[in-house]
């Protein structure tokens, strides 16, 4: 807990270089990121949503790279308009989560008292929920559209963040720094932003690539069950529940949608495990 | 009171305390669900009619809203919910025409078989690939361990169900999902061959953590000193790790293997899904299409009441891995 200046980021760019998986995270999140932000540009070799009766389940070619779907539809531009729903649900999502539940978690922390029962007894609630149960509830109350989907995933994940920024807070606030800091008459909110929260930023930042990977695997199964972004729009989930019925005898629809799916939340989890390694001096020399 | 140690006061009071804020939490989980239902638009009504709803006339809808009592206050609902709850019978499902605790009654032992299979599986898978990547960190062996752990992690369940399903029934001509379902009384085999599958992807889903967590605690203790004295005596290096690293590294297995379980019980709704088992999961999902208030209520309470079960639980298996804990 006592290197707050080292984490500073220039050593922390310096240290996450060295770690082999978040190398490979970053450069598997970075490729996954340009499919999805040229999706967003609308840079497609194929309108995502043109449907084509001559060119109905074409195998992978060199017009269709990933073949097409049951409507002649082109798989690759289709994964990539996916990519882009994922991400953007995954990262409003977990920004959201992030947001309230780093507030809640170092207030609770810092205040103690009736306000950090009220705060874990609220995590707790949430926290006995199983993630995906929780999300399918709240989604099929408040609606099915991209923000909803995110806001429900908002709401699953926050209690991570809750105990994720609490924790440091309970360890940093004995601290003898802190203590001066108080007895010097710093204001609260000083003390709060200048010394405590350097010291959570570490864990938080992890949190928020593994959250990530996991609210992109919610958000995909949920659109798998028909409860996230609704037909004709793209979205991976919803591709594999199509593909189930047409894997048989045409394995491009399964394969890709798949692949993506698993490429990003893998390089996801790298990059979590090469920031944790940069940040963590025990870690950095093993 | 004469006789009563320190220690068996504090443990008193400890489970006391534990017993109360274990209520507090089921008491704020039942309101919150509860609320989550009600705060949305929509009802039961338009949840069993749809766009019918609109046909309707007022004096229909009051009857309706009567008849499924949503007419009350919600302090009322609450408490007559909870009444139900707390008697037993869980409220009643009005599209099935029985009681929640029926239905209960023949999914949840769907959903445990399924869970502990699941469980089970993924301990065995976990523990091995954490011991076999451990053994040597580093080395080519411990790459595919983590590689293994980390597509585990990675490739959704329904991807992986669903490329089974093709599989199965491409290659081998196979349906693992198309039985009618049977429990272990009425046919062992069936039912075996309906859990296989599904047991497995959730293994293959449980392995993930258990075998990063497997690893990461075998590392942090291999270094320790009482390991060193065990090799120093001569202990043959099989009986230094089981005996002693795995031991001691047993204690985050445990609490991973309990969350997992936990987690488990109720996250499984779509491979119960795609598998065709009439479990919890499905059950909520049914009831959270068709609105109906109190089935999803009660099913995700007996939920939670099961996930905080099993973390007391574990907790008490700590103390009896590891004495020093009190």
């Amino acid at each position: 807990m006592k290197m707050s200046k080292e984490m500073g980021t220039k050593g922390g760019l310096h240290y996450y270089l060295q770690s082999k998986s978040g190398i490979i995270g970053a450069i598997l999140v970075f490729f996954m990121a340009v499919g999805a932000l040229s999706a967003a540009f609308g840079w497609l070799p194929h309108d995502p949503l043109i449907q084509n009766v001559n060119d109905i389940l074409k195998g992978p070619s060199k017009r269709f790279w990933f073949g097409t779907d049951q409507f002649g539809r082109d798989i690759f531009s289709r994964t990539l308009d996916g990519m882009r729903r994922s991400l953007t649900v995954s990262i409003v999502a977990v920004s959201i989560a992030a947001f309230i539940g780093v507030i809640l978690g170092i207030l609770g922390g810092y205040l103690g008292k009736w306000f950090d029962v009220l705060v874990t007894r609220m995590s707790d609630v949430v926290f006995a929920f199983p993630a995906i149960l929780l999300a399918l509830a709240i989604v099929s109350s408040i609606g099915n559209s991209w923000i909803d989907t995110a806001l429900s995933i908002a709401i699953v994940y926050t209690p991570i963040f809750i105990r994720v920024a609490r924790g440091p807070v309970l360890t940093v606030k004995e601290m003898d720094y802190v203590k001066v800091s108080r007895i010097l008459g710093y204001s609260s909110p000083r003390i709060l932003i200048k010394h405590i929260l350097p010291n959570v930023t570490a864990p938080i930042v992890v949190q928020t690539a593994l959250s990530l990977s996991w609210a992109i695997l919610t958000e995909s199964g949920l659109s798998f069950l028909g409860l996230g972004t609704q037909p004709p729009d793209a979205s991976l989930g919803l591709m594999v529940a199509d593909a189930q019925s047409l894997a048989a005898f045409a394995w491009w629809t399964l394969l890709f949608p798949s692949l993506f799916i698993t490429i990003v939340v893998v390089g996801l989890n790298l990059v979590g495990d090469g920031l944790r390694d940069a940040w963590d001096p025990a870690r950095r020399n093993s | 009171m004469q006789g009563v140690s320190k220690l068996q006061r504090f443990l008193f009071s400890s489970v006391t305390l534990r017993i109360l804020s274990i209520t507090t939490t089921l008491f704020g989980i039942s309101i919150f669900v509860f609320l989550v239902l009600r705060v949305i638009p929509g009802n039961t009504i338009t949840g069993s009619f749809g766009i019918e709803t609109g046909m309707l006339t007022p004096g229909q809808i009051a009857e309706l809203r009567h008849y499924y009592g949503i007419d009350q206050s919600l302090i009322l609902q609450y408490f007559s919910w909870m009444k139900s709850f707390l008697s037993g019978q869980f409220g009643y499902s009005f599209s099935t025409g029985v009681s929640v605790m029926k239905l209960t009654k023949s999914a949840l032992p769907v959903t445990i078989e399924l869970a502990l299979i699941g469980t089970i599986l993924g301990v065995i898978m976990g523990i091995a690939i954490g011991m076999f990547s451990a053994r040597k960190p580093g080395s080519f062996r411990d790459f595919g361990g983590q590689l293994f752990g980390l597509l585990a992690l990675a490739i959704p369940g329904f991807v992986l169900s669903t490329a089974i399903v093709t599989i199965m029934a491409n290659v081998f001509r196979y349906f693992p999902n198309g039985f009618e379902y049977m429990t272990p009384w009425e046919n062992p085999w069936v039912n075996f061959q309906q859990m296989m599958f599904p047991g497995l992807v959730l293994g293959i889903a449980v392995a993930a953590p258990i075998m990063r967590t497997t690893r990461s605690a075998l590392l942090e203790t291999v270094d320790k000193d009482f390991v060193r004295t065990a090799h120093g005596k001569g202990v043959s290096p099989r009986k230094v790790q089981l005996r002693h690293v795995l031991r001691n590294s047993l204690i985050p297995i445990v609490t991973m293997t309990g969350i997992q379980f936990g987690y488990l019980l109720g996250g499984a709704v779509i491979v119960e899904k795609i598998f065709a088992l009439p479990g919890m999961g499905r059950q909520v999902l049914d009831a959270i299409t068709k609105r109906e208030y109190a089935t999803v209520q009660s099913s995700v309470m007996i939920f939670a009441i099961m996930f905080v079960t099993i973390n007391v639980c574990t907790d008490l298996i700590y103390r009896k891995i590891d004495p020093r804990i009190k």
